[in-house]
């Protein structure tokens, strides 16, 4: 299915024929079939749909953490689907923010080193880091809560900390896969107003996996996901 | 530096199983350097034997004696420098678990030819001047509390009776492989006592020890003083010192291959053990190496953390084993001096002691970082929450 936005500002991903399947039992499985779109510079994103539909391999397909079997992906101009595993790894840690559902965090670090561990790939000196990791704790809110390791915060906090070491490089894109899934309403609706502030300040390209309605309200699109179409659009 | 501080942490994460696997590995080790001292020591004889001395034996065999008179023909000889000899005695002190070696020598000449035995030159005067005079390795005396003046009885199993002895030195060696446990005395109060009781076993002696002028004679000489003897009443079989060792080494080869087998076979279950928890440790952080990979971490960063760990649990588990490899070495010398002369930790133990962490280190954490390196990230992720 093709369905290219007729964006009025500059795409800043860019999706064409995208095809991806997986092999199951010895037998293949398509999951995304010839899906095209471009989602604009800026935009928040939320993308919708069951169980099996395709969204996260779709959200793994734009952050480079997955292959495409056919098709091609830009993100900033960048065809990511020609990029070999070292070039992907890299190019990943200067242009995409990662936030997870079980937040990922490192537990043997304080808050302060797992937002520092993206800007290790840079070449930052240790206190332009230590500034960056600082500015970006206090966007989130949890200064106060450097020190601390994973456990000994809440769930909303540590997506919060996710959120801070996912800005921290100042990517391109943030993708968040379901962030508010395993959290309290009122950790939630904290994190996604934080998302949408993100969005609406800093002008940072979110795109959201997500089958939380609530959730999706934050967002500026909804894109539908039905067996491995993209079935509509909302805004 | 935090990767460092992630791997270190890493190590620590389920200290119970750290601990166990740094002490197996520590035993390991341990149990390794202590196996190998057994060959070093083993082989201890051949190490401190000179490669300008030569041993000449009756061509028949060791038990069989040789004439005294062959020193007059030997000392003639071109490229010999000094001759003695030696009479294994095999006397028993007291009882016989009491073993250590005891020889009868020609002493002025013995102590010239091995300067490796350092007597001080009182005692050596005294020693040279009294017919039934001894001397004993500073450990020998050690062992039975001996000092410089006492009477050592040694019953006689290769030459009846009891023999009376008055130790009249005890001497030191010059290096730490020099065998501080045997027991000399004057060949003369043997061969006289043979005269009077047993006159057909008299002016006999065991082996020739040949001091040579120049090392590089030794095969020239050989050939020279078997060839001299040959079709005489005892013919002679000349080797040099090295090669006289290592035929006592031959005899108990298969020991030997046994204990460096077993030594390896070590080495090999604990490879196995660290290469278990390796697996255990990054199946059960698979996730987060997806995690690092997604932030951009590369593969060699990833096996570069998983090696890391492997690496950091071996070296501190060899370097406890190493560690306790000297004063368990020691004890264990103390307990078996009869049996090794010398047991030292020789440099090349710690050498393979250490190959050996590091194999372990690498062998373990190659199937783990290969996993971890090979997943895809999407699958990783998934093994969390």
């Amino acid at each position: 299915m093709t369905d290219v936005s007729d964006a009025t500002v500059t795409p800043i991903v860019r999706l064409r024929s995208v095809s991806k399947s997986y092999r199951r039992g010895g037998q293949i499985v398509p999951v995304l079939e010839e899906i095209s779109f471009d989602i604009a510079q800026g935009e928040f994103l939320a993308l919708m749909g069951p169980s099996g539909s395709g969204k996260s391999t779709l959200l793994n397909l734009i952050a480079g953490i997955d292959k495409v079997d056919s098709g091609a992906i830009l993100v900033g101009g960048v065809d990511i689907t020609s990029l070999s595993e070292t070039e992907l790894a890299s190019w990943r840690g200067l242009n995409v923010g990662f936030i997870f559902q079980f937040y990922n965090l490192i537990p043997v670090l304080t808050a302060f080193e797992n937002v520092e561990l993206p800007l290790l790939l840079t070449s930052l000196s240790r206190r332009e880091r230590r500034e960056h990791v600082a500015m970006a704790l206090r966007i989130v809110g949890l200064a106060d809560r450097m020190d601390h390791r994973p456990g000994q915060l809440s769930g909303g906090q540590q997506q919060r900390v996710a959120i801070a070491r996912a800005v921290v490089t100042d990517p391109t894109i943030l993708v968040a896969d379901e962030p508010t899934g395993d959290l309290d309403r009122r950790s939630a609706e904290e994190i996604l107003h934080l998302m949408e502030r993100l969005n609406r300040e800093s002008g940072k390209t979110v795109i959201m996996v997500t089958h939380d309605p609530r959730a999706a309200e934050q967002a500026r699109t909804i894109r539908h996901l039905e067996k491995g179409f993209l079935t509509d659009v909302a805004a | 530096m935090l990767l460092l501080k992630v791997l270190v942490k890493n190590a620590f994460r389920h200290r119970l199983r750290t601990l166990l696997t740094v002490v197996g590995i520590t035993i390991a080790i341990l149990a390794f350097g202590l196996l190998r001292t057994v060959v070093s020591a083993w082989y201890a004889g051949v190490e401190a034997s000179s490669a300008s001395r030569l041993v000449t034996r009756n061509a028949i065999s060791l038990i069989f004696s040789l004439p005294v008179s062959y020193r007059e023909k030997l000392i003639r000889m071109p490229g010999v420098k000094q001759v003695s000899s030696a009479n294994w005695f095999g006397g028993v002190y007291i009882t016989e678990k009491n073993f250590f070696p005891n020889f009868a020598i020609e002493p002025k000449t013995y102590l010239e030819l091995y300067p490796e035995f350092v007597l001080d030159p009182g005692e050596k005067e005294a020693f040279l001047h009294d017919r039934k005079g001894a001397v004993a390795g500073r450990k020998l005396a050690q062992r039975f509390g001996w000092k410089v003046g006492d009477s050592i009885p040694l019953k006689g199993t290769i030459f009846p009776g009891t023999w009376q002895f008055v130790l009249r030195g005890i001497y030191r060696g010059a290096e730490s492989s020099t065998d501080e446990n045997q027991f000399f005395f004057q060949w003369e109060y043997l061969n006289e006592t043979m005269l009077k009781t047993v006159p057909r076993r008299a002016n006999q002696v065991g082996i020739y020890l040949l001091g040579l002028t120049n090392p590089n004679m030794a095969a020239e000489v050989s050939r020279n003083v078997d060839a001299t003897f040959k079709n005489s009443q005892a013919e002679t079989l000349t080797e040099t010192e090295k090669a006289f060792q290592l035929s006592f080494i031959a005899m108990t080869e298969a020991i030997v291959v046994a204990i460096q087998i077993v030594s390896f076979v070590v080495i090999l279950i604990i490879m196995a053990v660290v290469a278990n928890t390796m697996a255990m440790t990054a199946r059960e952080r698979i996730g987060e190496y997806a995690v690092f990979k997604t932030l951009g971490f590369s593969w060699w960063h990833i096996a570069g953390m998983i090696f890391g760990e492997s690496f950091f649990i071996t070296i501190t588990g060899c370097a406890l084993g190493i560690a306790l490899t000297f004063p368990v070495a020691k004890s264990f010398g103390q307990q078996l001096s009869s049996f090794f002369p010398t047991f030292n930790v020789v440099r090349e133990t710690i050498y393979l002691d250490s190959a050996a962490a590091l194999v372990i280190g690498l062998v373990a954490g190659i199937f783990p970082a290969w996993r971890a390196v090979t997943i895809r990230i999407a699958e990783g992720l998934r093994r969390i929450g």
